[in-house]
């Protein structure tokens, strides 16, 4: 709302105008602030009338307990992070490849077109759990020379075979809706399909996926956590021996909120790089 | 990998004799009159359904513990014990209902969808601040066991696991025993159930895994092809793992199902169901 110096002074009329709506402002978040505190008060006496309250308080929200159990859970979350980031860029490898394959032109590749949409049905359709058991305990019963046996390896690469599929998805939609005026203005200028692919319609579509590949990400990071079932320590298999010692809950809560903290930097990254595609697009249409 | 020097630690394991068992010393049988109160029977019992005692396991139930996933047939020790405990209570046969609740679900807090649970708990202390428990009817010690061929196989003292990966079921005395008591080198391998830590035991994506002493006779004689015991942990946990029925905490049953128990234990009944569903259990070499 910057007035230019040259400008002449508002009128009377817009001045009172203004200061309506700047009252109308205050008096709505004022309404909005009320709200708030008595929902907030009542939900908090609801939940502490409650008849089980003093047991839940004690198996869910012990503090000392989740103040104990907290090392050994964040020594476990660390496992999860350090799956997260590898699993995280072999994903978007896996799912760039995937989608390149299935977008491939000419009849003589249909082969390989054939391979990727059926790699993309199987492992999008297959849940996660399953295919951790299959890749975690069936690849080491083949018993092959040099067949790894960690956790953190057979549950890394049974999350990047599941989650490549999704990801491949998401770049083949973003490369299909670039529109096909791009690619035949590229075609006229000379470029041949892989540079077509790589100046013009890849540029444009990872920035129409941006958001959604974020969105992936953070269900990545949640998913992370079953490789537990291989064995691994990660944070909740920890929290999940911690209850089984004590029969209380509250390492699963200090768990959850911790996954919880982990996310809130990427919804924050995702909001921010989204809020600046919609600037960058629509300051070209202003003009 | 490292390996000590056996020879003194197979000294004292081949001196040692079997712990295990505890509680089936007594025999006497003079208890059984003056023991259960007036207020445990049938009619005065504040169970789910009134007239039926509603009992839980988890699914599936496991042999030695239960035969063929059925508790209902009243095979398999855990099986005889919780019909045993009903008679004593005055419960017919018939009036023992049956329902499946997981390992985890039977330990949540709020209401729960049994009488008591009969499932290989353990009696924690910590444990009993969530849950009521009887009196313990069985006293097991943890076992090692592996496959032949493998890196623990003929192993002889509890140093010398220490180098290896062992493996263990989550939320388990096992799992206590293996971290606390063997406490090897690496970080011990955690699975959701045995089942999945004997498939990576084929594997050899462990070198051995800790159950409770039944449990590793079972697996090694029916479940797996070239099973081996290599002994029971020594003295795991004082007197061993004491396994008790669960009930809510609370619970209005605890007292007399605890009765109901310590007769069973004093008139040798327990003892003779110990004879007679997990008799093989007795001979295994200890490591200590």
């Amino acid at each position: 709302m910057d007035q230019g110096a040259g400008l002449p002074q508002p009128s009377a009329l817009e001045l009172s105008r203004r200061a309506w709506r700047r009252s109308r402002a205050r008096r709505s978040t004022l309404i909005g602030l009320l709200s708030t505190l008595l929902f907030a008060v009542v939900a908090y006496l609801v939940v502490t009338n409650a008849p089980g309250w003093p047991r839940v308080q004690t198996t869910f929200f012990s503090p000392s307990v989740a103040w104990e159990s907290l090392p050994e859970i964040l020594e476990g979350l660390w496992l999860n992070l350090q799956v997260l980031v590898l699993g995280g860029f072999l994903v978007l490898v896996v799912g760039l490849l995937v989608s390149l394959t299935r977008t491939l032109r000419g009849p003589a590749l249909a082969p390989l077109r054939i391979l990727a949409t059926a790699y993309v049905d199987l492992f999008r359709g297959m849940p996660l759990i399953i295919v951790l058991y299959l890749v975690g305990f069936g690849f080491p019963a083949l018993g092959l020379q040099g067949m790894p046996t960690s956790p953190f390896v057979l549950g890394t690469l049974a999350i990047v075979l599941v989650y490549g599929a999704y990801v491949a998805e998401v770049f083949r939609a973003g490369i299909e809706s670039v529109h096909p005026s791009q690619r035949a203005a590229a075609r006229s200028l000379g470029l041949d399909h892989r540079q077509t692919m790589r100046i013009v319609v890849l540029p444009q579509a990872l920035r129409t996926v941006t958001p959604a590949l974020l969105n992936d990400f953070i269900a990545l990071q949640k998913d992370v956590g079953l490789i537990s079932v291989l064995g691994a320590l990660d944070a909740v298999r920890r929290a999940q021996i911690l209850v089984g010692q004590s029969f209380n809950f509250t390492p699963y809560v200090v768990t959850g909120l911790l996954f919880v903290l982990l996310a809130i930097p990427s919804a924050r990254v995702a909001d921010a790089l989204s809020a600046r595609a919609r600037r960058r697009q629509q300051s070209g249409s202003l003009l | 990998m490292r390996r000590r020097s056996l020879t003194l630690a197979a000294l004292a394991a081949s001196t040692l004799v079997l712990t295990s068992c505890a509680t089936e010393d007594s025999a006497d049988s003079d208890a059984s009159a003056g023991g259960s109160g007036a207020s445990c029977t049938p009619e005065d019992l504040d169970t789910l359904e009134s007239g039926t005692l509603t009992v839980a396991t988890d699914q599936p139930a496991y042999e030695p513990w239960f035969t063929d996933d059925s508790p209902e047939n009243g095979e398999g020790f855990e099986a005889a014990v919780a019909y045993a405990v009903a008679e004593e209570l005055g419960y017919a046969e018939d009036d023992v209902t049956w329902t499946r609740v997981q390992f985890n679900a039977a330990i949540q807090p709020g209401a729960r969808p049994f009488d008591f649970d009969v499932n290989q708990f353990s009696i924690t202390d910590e444990r009993k601040q969530a849950v009521d428990f009887s009196s313990p009817y069985y006293t097991a010690t943890q076992a090692v066991i592996t496959t032949a061929g493998s890196a623990a196989e003929g192993v002889e003292s509890l140093a010398d696991l220490k180098g290896l990966k062992i493996g263990a079921q989550v939320a388990t005395t096992s799992l206590q025993v293996l971290s606390d008591t063997i406490a090897p080198d690496a970080d011990p391998v955690v699975f959701n159930s045995n089942d999945d830590a004997k498939l990576a035991l084929q594997n050899g994506q462990v070198d051995a895994i800790v159950v409770d002493l039944p449990t590793a006779f079972y697996i090694t004689s029916a479940e797996l092809d070239d099973g081996v015991i290599v002994g029971q942990v020594e003295n795991s946990g004082e007197g061993g793992d004491q396994f008790g029925l669960l009930m809510e905490k609370g619970s209005p049953l605890t007292d007399c199902v605890t009765e109901a128990v310590d007769t069973l234990r004093e008139d040798g009944t327990l003892a003779d169901l110990e004879q007679e569903w997990l008799s093989d259990v007795a001979d295994a070499p200890v490591l200590s």
